[in-house]
C-alpha cells in the first residue's frame, strides 16, 4: 500500500479547494467541447440568460450540462463506494466493479427491461440497488465458505467470477429479448443518454448515500485500524458495516442505473485520496468524491475525443487508466498470503 | 505392482471408449437439432448422400462445419488448460481467465481493422492469416502476464490477478478499436468475440485443423515433461530436466493452441479451466492419460454447450462462450474456495 503524507488542516483545505476549481474547469471544458465546439462565453450566456431560440443554448441546456453533471456525480459516487469498501474491509483491491457489484446492478436492470418494459427511471434505479445487493451477498457468501478465510485477493477473484456469471446471464437475457443495444451500452459504461431526469435521480438517491457516508466516516476511520481496535473503542462493528454496505449499494446502484458499469474509478481514487489526505475518513470521503468526479468528467471528455465524432464508452477509458494501477496493486498485495 | 497398473490401464481404455461413444452420440444429437430439425435417421441418410437437397444444404454447409469447429476448439482449449495448469502448478489457470484469449482477440481485431478494405473477414485468405495474428497476440499477452506477475517467482493467485488486469486492459483497447470499425465489421467482431461458432464455414475448419492435428500430438509427446514439472522445480531439475527450457516450450504450446482456437471461435473462457479438473478426477495425475481424455472431454463439453446454446431459448441462439461461462463460473468459485 502507498504510504501517506500527514498534512496540516489548512493544506488539506487548500487541496480540496484546488480540486473544486479543477472540477469546475473540467465541467466547463466538458460542456464546451463536443461535436460542435461552443465558446465558454456562450456557455455562460446559456446558463445565465437562456434563449430557447438559439440551438447552441439548447444543446448546452439539454445535452451538455446534464451530461457533465452526471459524469461528476457518477464519478463521485463510485469513488466514495470504493473508499468505503476499502476502508471497511481493509482490502486494497475492494471496489464496486472488481467485486461484481456493478455487474449485479446491470443484471437486475436487464431483467427489469426484459420483463417490465414500461418501468420508470426510478424503478430502474431501485432495481439496480437490488442487483448490487445480490452481488454483494453472493461474494460474501463465497468468502464465508472459503477454507482459509477471505484474503483480499481471493475476495477480488470471487467478485470477478460472480461478476462474469451475472453478466453472462444478462447477455443471455438481452439476446433473448433483443436488448443487445441497451445492454452493450450498460456494459461498456457511457454517459451519452443522460438528461435532467437522470440528474434528479442521482441527486436524490446519491444525496442520501453521501449523507450516510459522511455520518459513518468517523467510524470507518476507526474500523480501518482493525476490527479489534474498533471493538476496543466501543464501536458496534456490525452496525457500522451494515450501514456501510447500504451506503455502497445506494451509491453504486444509482451510478450504474445512469452510466452503466464504469470500472476502476472506485479502485484508483481511494488509493490516491488516502495518499494525499492521510488516514482520516472524514477528510478522505469528501475528497474522494471530488477526485472521482474530476476523473470521470475528464475521462468523459477523452471518450469523446478519442474517436470523434463517435463516442467511445467512458468505461473503456477508465479501464485503460485503471489497469496499470490495478496491476501495481496486484503485485504489491503479496499474492494472496 | 503390475496388477493395479494393469487395472488402471484397463479402466483408462474403457473410459476412452466410453467418451468416444458419447462424442459420436453428441455429434448426431447436435447434427439433428436446430431450427430445422432433422431426425437422426435422416442425418445418417444425408451423410451417406441419400438426403434431400435441403437437408444436404443444412447439414453440410451450416451444421457440420460449426460442429467440427466446436470439436476442435473444445479439444484445443482443454489441452491448453491442461498445459497451463501443469506448468504453472496453478489450479485456476485458463487461457480465457489469464487474458491470453483477449490478447489473441485484440490482435485479430487489429488485423480486421487495418486490413478490412483489402480482405473480407470470412474470405479464405483471412481465415488462414487470422490464426497467425491471433498467435502473435496470444504470445504477446502471455509474455506480458508472465513478466508482470514475476516477483521472486510466480505465485498462482497473483498470476490470475495480473491476468484479470491485463484482460481488462485488452478488452478496453478492443472496445475502442471495434468502435472505429464500420458497422458491419463491428457486428461481426462483437459476435465473434463473445465466442460464436455458427458463422463458421469450412475455411475456418481447414485453417484450425492443422494446428490441432500437430499441436495436440506434440503435447502428448511432451507429456513426460509435464509430469516431471508437476513434481516441482527442484525435483524436476534433480531428474535431469532442463526446467526453464521445458517450461517455456510447453507454455508456447499452450499459447499457440489457445491462439489458434480464438482465431477460429472467439473468446471462450473457463473451458480450459474446468476440463483438466474433471479429467484429473477420472484418470489421476499422469499426463499421458490426461491429455487424450481431456481432448475428448473438451470436445464433448463444447459440443454440448453448443447444443444447449442453440436450443434452450430457441429461436434465440446464445453464443457458446456465454453458455460455457455460465456453466463453469460456479466451478471456478468452488475451486477458489478450496485454494489456499
Amino acid at each position: 500500500m502507498l504510504s501517506y503524507i500527514n498534512h496540516s488542516r489548512i493544506l488539506k483545505l487548500l487541496i480540496n479547494g484546488i480540486a473544486i476549481i479543477a472540477l469546475l474547469f473540467s465541467i466547463a471544458l466538458s460542456v464546451s467541447y463536443g461535436a460542435v465546439d461552443i465558446k465558454l462565453s456562450t456557455v455562460w450566456q446559456a446558463i445565465n440568460s437562456f434563449n430557447p431560440d438559439l440551438s447552441t443554448h439548447q444543446v448546452i441546456q439539454e445535452l451538455r450540462l446534464p451530461r457533465a453533471f452526471a459524469a461528476a456525480l457518477v464519478g463521485a459516487f463510485l469513488a466514495v463506494s470504493g473508499t468505503i469498501m476499502q476502508g471497511m474491509t481493509r482490502n486494497p483491491l475492494a471496489s464496486p466493479s472488481i467485486m461484481g457489484v456493478t455487474d449485479g446492478a446491470a443484471f437486475t436492470l436487464v431483467i427489469m427491461l426484459a420483463f417490465f418494459p414500461g418501468v420508470s427511471n426510478l424503478g430502474l434505479t431501485f432495481a439496480s440497488f437490488v442487483g448490487a445487493g445480490i452481488a454483494v451477498v453472493l461474494v460474501f457468501l463465497v468468502g464465508s465458505f472459503s477454507t482459509s478465510g477471505l484474503t483480499p485477493v481471493k475476495l477480488a477473484l470471487a467478485g470477478v467470477a460472480i461478476g462474469t456469471m451475472l453478466s453472462s446471464i444478462s447477455s443471455v437475457i438481452s439476446l433473448h429479448f433483443q436488448l443487445e443495444k441497451e445492454m452493450s451500452f450498460w456494459f461498456a459504461g457511457g454517459l451519452s443518454g443522460t438528461n435532467w431526469t437522470s440528474i434528479h435521480i442521482l441527486l436524490i438517491t446519491g444525496g442520501i448515500g453521501m449523507f450516510l457516508a459522511l455520518i459513518i466516516s468517523r467510524s470507518i476511520t476507526v474500523l480501518s485500524l482493525g476490527e479489534d481496535v474498533s471493538t476496543g473503542l466501543g464501536q458496534n462493528n456490525i452496525l457500522i458495516k451494515a450501514l456501510g454496505i447500504v451506503t455502497v449499494l445506494i451509491l453504486t446502484g444509482a451510478a450504474v442505473s445512469i452510466a452503466g458499469t464504469v470500472g476502476f474509478v472506485g479502485l484508483i481514487i481511494p488509493h490516491i485520496t488516502r495518499f494525499i489526505m492521510g488516514t482520516d475518513y472524514r477528510w478522505i470521503i469528501p475528497s474522494s468524491a471530488l477526485f472521482g468526479a474530476l476523473l470521470l468528467v475528464l475521462s468523459d471528455v477523452v471518450a469523446r475525443l478519442v474517436n470523434a465524432p463517435f463516442e467511445t464508452p467512458v468505461g473503456a477509458i477508465t479501464s485503460l487508466i485503471g489497469v496499470p494501477f490495478f496491476l501495481y496493486l496486484a503485485r504489491g498485495s503479496g499474492g494472496g498470503k | 505392482m503390475a496388477k493395479p497398473q494393469a487395472i488402471k490401464q484397463k479402466r483408462y481404455v474403457s473410459i476412452l471408449i466410453l467418451l468416444i461413444a458419447l462424442l459420436i452420440m453428441m455429434f448426431f444429437i447436435s447434427l439433428s437439432t436446430g431450427v430445422i430439425p432433422i431426425s437422426p435417421s435422416d442425418v445418417v441418410k444425408t451423410l451417406f448422400n441419400f438426403g434431400t437437397e435441403k437437408q444436404e444444404l443444412v447439414l453440410f454447409e451450416f451444421r457440420l462445419p460449426g460442429i467440427i469447429l466446436a470439436l476442435l476448439i473444445g479439444a484445443g482449449l482443454a489441452v491448453s488448460g491442461v498445459i497451463l495448469q501443469g506448468v504453472t502448478q496453478n489450479d485456476l489457470a485458463d487461457p480465457g481467465i489469464l487474458g491470453i484469449n483477449t490478447g489473441a482477440g485484440l490482435a485479430v481485431v487489429l488485423f480486421i481493422y487495418f486490413f478490412q478494405d483489402t480482405l473480407s473477414m470470412t474470405s479464405s485468405i483471412s481465415a488462414f492469416i487470422m490464426p497467425i495474428f491471433a498467435l502473435i497476440g496470444a504470445v504477446f499477452a502471455a509474455f506480458l502476464i508472465y513478466t508482470l506477475a514475476w516477483k521472486n517467482g510466480v505465485n498462482p493467485i497473483r498470476l490470475i490477478l495480473v491476468g484479470i488486469g491485463v484482460n481488462a486492459g485488452f478488452s478496453a483497447a478492443l472496445i475502442i478499436f471495434q468502435l472505429k470499425m464500420d458497422p458491419q465489421d463491428f457486428r461481426q467482431a462483437t459476435v465473434w468475440l463473445a465466442g460464436d461458432i455458427w458463422s463458421a464455414n469450412w475455411n475456418f475448419v481447414l485453417a484450425l485443423l492443422p494446428w490441432i492435428l500437430f499441436l495436440i500430438p506434440y503435447t502428448l509427446h511432451k507429456a513426460h515433461g509435464l509430469n516431471v514439472l508437476n513434481l516441482g522445480d527442484d525435483v524436476a531439475a534433480g531428474l535431469g530436466s532442463k526446467v526453464e527450457h521445458e517450461r517455456r516450450l510447453l507454455l508456447i504450446l499452450a499459447v499457440a493452441l489457445a491462439g489458434a482456437c480464438v482465431a477460429a471461435g472467439g473468446g471462450i473462457a473457463f473451458l480450459g479451466l474446468v476440463v483438466p479438473h474433471i479429467t484429473r478426477r477420472i484418470v489421476g495425475p499422469t499426463h499421458q492419460r490426461i491429455i487424450p481424455i481431456s481432448t475428448l472431454i473438451g470436445a464433448l463439453l463444447l459440443m454440448m454447450a453448443d447444443v444447449i446454446g442453440k436450443n434452450v431459448l430457441a429461436p434465440t441462439e446464445i453464443p457458446v462462450g456465454i453458455v460455457v461461462a455460465i456453466l463453469s463460473t460456479p466451478y471456478f468459485v468452488y475451486l477458489l474456495m478450496k485454494t489456499k
